[in-house]
């Protein structure tokens, strides 16, 4: 991809193919409008790509499903200009809009099972496209399907058109909706966050599809909340906040030299290598006992040989094959992989919540998983987890006092007193304030929620944590909010972190040592540096090269 | 503008086909190991109630013999045992649970259901004289209750607030109509008032359609709520709006892919429906004076002739087994993933 | 401390759940009052005598002094339809009772009862699913002989089934989350889990299906005495009332369609507070 050839709008000429001046858009509620995008104004040039950056209830999904007139119900679009092609759109008919649609403007959603009819075969999904805008002859449709879903890289088109979504990988669906936006040469391709949900090796090849379309000039707008991933595409960059744009301009200057507070923070809550030992939120550390004294060193769980077979429909699946690791007191051992991986039923191995066929765990130098579950309970205060959904994982019908009542390890001492003390302090510890006590989980926040998670993995004062992609649902930077705090309990706690998550920066970012797990097995291990520095396992090499940087890491890299 | 998008295909590594494609014998034997088992299922059910049909008769309150000479008396007559120990001998009754038992489920195996204690006729001669008028209307009421239903929601489900919520209500009140009221009401209407249709139903085409409708429209009801959640859940995925950006229309979204989710819950239900349909048959026919298994029913019901009714409780049974393997069948064509070992989950 | 790093308000979403109770619910509140009303103190709302016989105003059509008519004897049916509030009522929820009690016996066992008594538990369901309510209701009316607790067992027998398979499903997905999962984490009994988490959680929506069964229950008990297999004509019971006007249909509609429609009335109110109850229990669950 040759970079000069598009600069950047500053040395474009030209026509744009997409003119945004003053757009606002609003939904009517029960007490007036509300709205959820003001003022936002850009200009897309042929075979140019703009990211629009921000994290959730940003408003950056709502401008982009304006920009096809899908809007939704009861929304209220008003702009100044809203050129698509030289021509005004404010006033297209519904008709008009349809045949805009997938023929002049692709769009493509995120990776799920169900962006493309889970009942229909991909390919039909696909020809739909096609049949939408005048293809009539079937024979035809056909034959430019395989043509597309070829040229989107997928291999053995023709048997794989007759598969549905269920039966494909995420890069394949996600390759399968790109063809389907761009089967009619659309000039512009609207993607809203089209890599996010996939395993990051696949991620590093969808952009890399979207970049070739870029190419051929093709104007793309892209929406994502994770600034690597618009590192690696956009020409410029919008950076949303509570529906507002707070900055703009070229991609390099945005992220390297940010000149909003917003923008700053946003890139700073990004973990990864840079990020180590240092803090990624500006908020205030929460209120902390201080330090214990440094617990005896040594290993606080130890796991050997563990394998965990499933049986399926075709016999038995190896979910977990010869994973050993040991854990020691006071660090963080980070498991990474990706879906499919095994990872998290190491974490269910080591909680003991399943049996493993083969292989043993041992909890502070005594048998854990060859027990039997009665023996252990007295013993699973030592070992907390935290869930990678924190509300699943509330009863539905308490409140978080009781849920964290409930977490208190029974000693029939403890007064009601004492015990609502142990709350306020638990709160404390976690940044809570003492009135989310009497609220339904229903009605916190996703980072309130992980917090009471937390609190309530606190609570019976354990030695070891489980955190079981603990920080994956959050966005950017609730997500290194929570990351300082556990980092700031790890001191204070003197706590032993086994952290499993999908996200190479995230592990590199807490993780003493790491193990990386492909296919239920380890394939490497070491220490943090070691292992993302220095790879050994050619599968480490590639995770690690696909490992999306920030532009400014790239260029202080180069510079190196 | 680009020339066509086929000219450089993208780089493909081996990992990239994660999903790896099927030998067509893996398939093969699934859909034989899935199969096989669902007959096993319904093997089971089919015993389970025959056993339950056994026990019914069995555990009889009275002397039995006494009870049938009452039956076809018509008046409790003071027996002499000779004459009970006739009928205890005919019916078996002096046997052992077991050795009945086994007589019993041999019969059936033999398609015997047994003998009926007030006419004097096998179980399955009654029955089955009365079989196809039932069948015939029942069916017509499900695939009237399918047509109705399908219409009715795909022309309201999700359109907002007013539409949806009108379209809801009239699910809601017609799904609890009973039967005898919508057809007392339809009769009073249609063939009393307006002479459209005759008052006592016989076999002809214009006769059956009341009754009919009164079997539907309680059904349409029913299935319509279910089918209406999903269809509405259906309208907010992913893939109606990956549909739309490629610029397909509302009513072309709702038929093609909407519908097709919307229309498993009632595929699912139309086997549980066959059954409901033949036990509102009994009021319907009644409320028709129409012939059929329901009248047969209900007499046999008040005279206590549990032969009949041990008889046809178990031929609807045997129907509802047979009616859930074709749901299951239209079922994992409608919805392909149940096919391929288990739902989705 | 910056402010633009707060996530959005969780407290807008809290607030939107909390909608106003539709106008349907209200009307339903003031039927479901109005028969329990009715079954409670009939006399508040009728002071005639329900059996009184006044041959010479036998079988007049709904109008003034009559409001729903007479019937062939003269027995004035308004005042027969308000008496017959409690034997209607104490049938549905009779039958009501038996089903739900049913359904959560061995629906629970079907769900937890080990590797011995959940399999055979959840087919002996399967198999009484296969047996649609009324039939199933039928044959025991047919061992038992038509009278009004049989209706009530007949029904609730004949109804219990498919609750059971509903108690059994939301029994096991409660087993199955992730709240229990975390329980099991903390170390907390099998027995505690049981009793705090698994049971309250599944057998929650069973306050909503009691209403819905409530209705549900006299639909069905009025049709087996409409079949002349529930309450004997004598009794004010609305489906006696049905049958007694059966015969009566061409030249008396009202002996017919009125019990009828107070059968679907209150049908229609339990349904109404029954599905809005499931909703409310929804939200604040999920």
């Amino acid at each position: 991809m040759s970079a000069a050839q598009h600069a950047g709008p500053t040395g474009r000429s030209g026509e744009p193919v997409l003119s945004v001046r003053g757009l606002h858009v609003g939904f009517a509620r029960r007490e007036g409008v509300r709205d959820v995008v003001h003022d936002v104004s850009f200009d897309l040039h042929p075979g140019e790509c703009l990211a629009v950056v921000g994290e959730s209830g940003s408003g950056k999904s709502v401008t982009a499903r304006t920009l096809v007139g899908l809007t939704g119900d009861g929304a209220l679009v008003r702009a100044e200009r809203l050129h698509f092609d030289g021509a005004d759109v404010r006033g297209l008919s519904a008709r008009d809009w349809r045949r805009t649609r997938g023929r002049r403007i692709g769009f493509v959603l995120q990776d799920a099972l169900v962006s493309l009819d889970p009942l229909r075969p991909v390919g039909a999904e696909v020809e739909e496209a096609l049949r939408l805008h005048g293809w009539r002859e079937r024979r035809a449709r056909r034959a430019k399907v395989l043509e597309l879903l070829t040229a989107v890289g997928v291999p053995s088109a023709r048997a794989r058109a007759r598969q549905r979504p269920d039966e494909l990988s995420g890069g394949l669906r996600q390759r399968a909706l790109i063809a389907s936006a761009i089967a009619l040469d659309p000039e512009v391709v609207v993607a809203d966050e089209p890599t996010t949900a996939l395993d990051v090796t696949v991620q590093a090849q969808v952009l890399d599809l979207l970049a070739e379309q870029k190419r051929r000039g093709v104007a793309i707008v892209l929406i994502s909340h994770d600034l690597s991933v618009v590192a690696r595409l956009a020409d410029r960059v919008l950076v949303m906040s509570g529906g507002r744009v707070v900055e703009s301009g070229p991609t390099r200057e945005v992220l390297t030299a940010p000149r909003h507070e917003y923008t700053r923070a946003l890139i700073a809550a990004v973990p990864g290598e840079h990020t180590r030992g240092e803090r990624l939120s500006p908020a205030p550390a929460a209120v902390l006992p201080r330090p214990r004294a440094e617990r005896p060193g040594g290993t606080v769980l130890e796991a050997s040989g563990l394998v965990k077979r499933y049986a399926t429909a075709e016999g038995s699946h190896t979910a977990v094959s010869g994973v050993s690791f040991s854990l020691r007191a006071g660090r963080t051992l980070g498991i990474v992989g990706e879906s499919g991986s095994g990872k998290s039923t190491t974490a269910r191995l080591a909680l003991a919540l399943t049996a493993p066929d083969e292989g043993v765990v041992n909890l502070l130098g005594r048998p854990w998983s060859q027990v039997p579950e009665a023996q252990r309970r007295e013993r699973r205060k030592e070992v907390s987890v935290v869930q990678q959904d924190p509300l699943s994982s509330f009863d539905p019908r308490w409140t978080v006092e009781r849920v964290l009542l409930d977490a208190l390890p029974p000693r029939r001492s403890r007064t009601a007193g004492e015990r609502r003390a142990r709350l306020r302090e638990l709160l404390a510890q976690v940044g809570l304030d003492e009135d989310v006590l009497a609220r339904f989980p229903l009605t916190l926040s996703g980072g309130q929620r992980q917090r009471v998670s937390i609190a309530r993995a606190l609570a019976p004062e354990p030695s070891v944590v489980v955190l079981d992609e603990a920080v994956s649902a959050l966005d950017v930077s609730v997500q290194a909010q929570v990351l300082d705090l556990l980092a700031d309990l790890q001191r204070a706690l003197g706590l032993s972190y086994l952290f499993i998550s999908h996200d190479l920066g995230v592990v590199y970012h807490v993780s003493d040592d790491v193990l990386v797990m492909k296919d239920g097995e380890v394939v490497e291990r070491g220490s943090a540096e070691d292992v993302f520095e220095r790879p050994q396992h050619p599968y480490t090499r590639e995770l690690v090269s696909a490992l999306p940087r920030l532009a400014g890491q790239r260029a202080e890299e180069e510079a190196r | 503008m680009p020339a066509s998008s086929a000219d450089a295909p993208a780089q493909v590594d081996a990992r990239f086909s994660a999903a790896p494609l099927e030998d067509p014998g893996a398939r093969l034997r699934r859909t034989a190991r899935r199969v096989v088992s669902r007959l096993l299922g319904a093997l089971l059910v089919l015993w389970g109630a025959a056993t339950a049909a056994f026990l019914a008769q069995a555990v009889l309150p009275g002397d039995r013999a006494t009870i049938i000479f009452n039956i076809r008396a018509g008046q409790p007559i003071e027996r002499t045992p000779e004459e009970l120990a006739a009928i205890n001998a005919q019916y078996g009754f002096q046997d052992p649970v077991l050795t009945q038992y086994l007589h019993h489920l041999s019969g059936l195996v033999r398609g015997d259901l047994g003998e009926s204690y007030q006419q004097f006729r096998p179980v399955t001669d009654v029955i089955g004289e009365q079989l196809a008028p039932t069948l015939v209307l029942t069916l017509t009421a499900i695939a009237l209750a399918w047509a109705g239903m399908v219409v009715w929601v795909v022309l309201t489900a999700g359109r907002g607030r007013r539409t949806a919520g009108l379209g809801a209500a009239v699910d809601t009140a017609t799904a609890g109509l009973p039967h005898y009221w919508l057809g007392i009401v339809l009769l009073l209407v249609f063939a009393l008032q307006l002479r459209w249709f005759p008052v006592i139903s016989g076999n002809s085409p214009a006769g059956l359609l009341l009754p009919a409708l009164t079997l539907a429209v309680p059904l349409a009801g029913f299935m319509g709520q279910a089918t209406r959640t999903e269809f509405e859940r259906a309208l907010q995925q992913p893939f109606v709006l990956s549909a739309r950006t490629r610029g397909a229309g509302d009513l072309a979204i709702r038929l093609r892919h909407v519908l097709r989710h919307a229309a498993l819950p009632a595929v699912t239900l139309s086997g549980w429906a066959l059954g409901a349909t033949i036990s509102g048959a009994v009021v319907v026919e009644t409320v028709y004076t129409r012939a059929g298994i329901g009248r047969v029913l209900v007499t046999a019901v008040n005279n206590q002739d549990l032969p009949i009714v041990t008889g046809v409780v178990l031929l609807v049974a045997a129907l509802y087994v047979v009616a859930n393997l074709l749901v299951d069948l239209v079922h994992g064509l409608v919805d392909p993933r149940t096919a391929k070992g288990g739902r989705p989950s | 401390m910056t402010t633009l790093l707060l996530e959005p308000a969780p407290e807008a979403r809290a607030v939107r759940t909390r909608r106003p109770r539709p106008w349907g619910v209200w009307l339903a509140g003031l039927a479901a009052l109005g028969f329990g009303v009715a079954a409670a103190a009939p006399g508040l709302l009728d002071t005639t005598d329900p059996l009184a016989l006044h041959l010479d105003r036998a079988l007049q059509a709904p109008g003034p002094g009559h409001w729903f008519g007479t019937d062939e004897a003269g027995r004035d049916l308004f005042s027969r339809v308000v008496h017959g509030a409690r034997p209607s009522l104490a049938i549905g929820v009779g039958a009501s009772l038996v089903s739900l009690s049913l359904a959560v016996v061995l629906g629970t066992l079907a769900a937890l009862g080990g590797r011995v008594v959940a399999p055979v538990v959840d087919r002996v369901v399967e198999v009484l699913f296969s047996f649609p309510s009324l039939l199933l209701a039928l044959l025991l009316v047919a061992l038992l002989g038509p009278s009004a607790a049989t209706a009530a067992v007949a029904v609730g027998v004949g109804t219990a089934p498919g609750y059971a398979r509903m108690v059994r499903a939301q029994v096991l997905s409660a087993r199955g989350s992730a709240y229990v999962e975390a329980a099991v984490a903390l170390g907390h009994s099998p027995g505690r889990i049981l009793r705090r988490h698994v049971l309250p959680n599944a057998l929650r929506p069973l306050v909503a299906v009691m209403a819905l069964s409530i209705g549900q229950s006299i639909v069905w008990a009025s049709s087996l005495s409409f079949l002349g297999l529930g309450v004997a004509p004598p009794s004010s019971e609305w489906g006696a009332l049905l049958e007694a006007g059966r015969p009566y249909v061409a030249h008396a509609w009202w002996l017919t369609v009125v019990p009828g429609l107070v059968v679907v009335v209150l049908a229609l109110a339990t349904t109404t507070l029954g599905k809005h109850l499931q909703a409310v229990l929804e939200r604040s669950a999920s």
